[in-house]
């Protein structure tokens, strides 16, 4: 039982690392790449290959970093939620984690499931769907900089 | 104006730009 923290902790890096990992290929790679392929029509390749798979990987592993991160919370998960002395740093992190999540599983892949043609969608609802999927993804881009670092602030950096 | 999410960059520095807003107002609700 006394493994159990360092358990959680285990799998909460390795699948916040799945997550972050797999959103900065989306934001820093797949973008521009897939600009590029469309220009000389090679973007099926990324999206009917790659992007279904590498979505199926960051939806799943954001749910299991936030139940980890849950977990590791354990009985200061409210402590945490709601900014109790000692908790502040890590309630921030905890807090723009949740956010993001809540973008992947209410806008990202409910999006891409259009873009993909996994669910029926019109040409002008695609073009809305990947609108409103970029931006999330843009803005859990630059949630995951201050996540991280309150994160790690929560324990290595003094305030 | 331009949303800086369209670009990549705009997007890393207002990342960091949120990161040091968050700080400052962290270090004030734990009063250091």
């Amino acid at each position: 039982m006394e493994m159990l923290p360092g358990i959680y902790r285990w799998i909460h890096i390795m699948a916040g690392v799945m997550w972050v990992g797999l959103l900065y290929y989306f934001n820093f790679v797949q973008v521009a790449a897939l600009k590029a392929a469309q220009a000389d029509s090679t973007a099926a390749g990324i999206t009917k290959h790659v992007a279904p798979r590498a979505l199926f990987f960051f939806r799943w592993s954001a749910l299991v970093t936030w139940l980890a991160g849950a977990a590791l919370l354990s009985s200061n998960f409210v402590a945490a939620f709601t900014f109790q002395a000692g908790f502040q740093k890590i309630g921030i992190g905890a807090w723009l984690g949740t956010i993001m999540l809540l973008n992947v599983w209410g806008l990202i892949w409910p999006n891409q499931k259009k873009i993909l043609g996994l669910v029926q969608a019109t040409d002008e609802q695609k073009n809305k769907a990947r609108r409103i999927a970029f931006l999330a993804s843009r803005t859990n881009t630059a949630l995951s900089i201050p996540m991280l670092f309150f994160m790690v602030a929560q324990t290595h950096i003094p305030m | 104006m331009k949303n800086p999410l369209d670009s990549l960059w705009g997007t890393v520095i207002a990342g960091l730009i949120l990161t040091v807003i968050l700080y400052y107002i962290t270090k004030v609700i734990i009063g250091g």
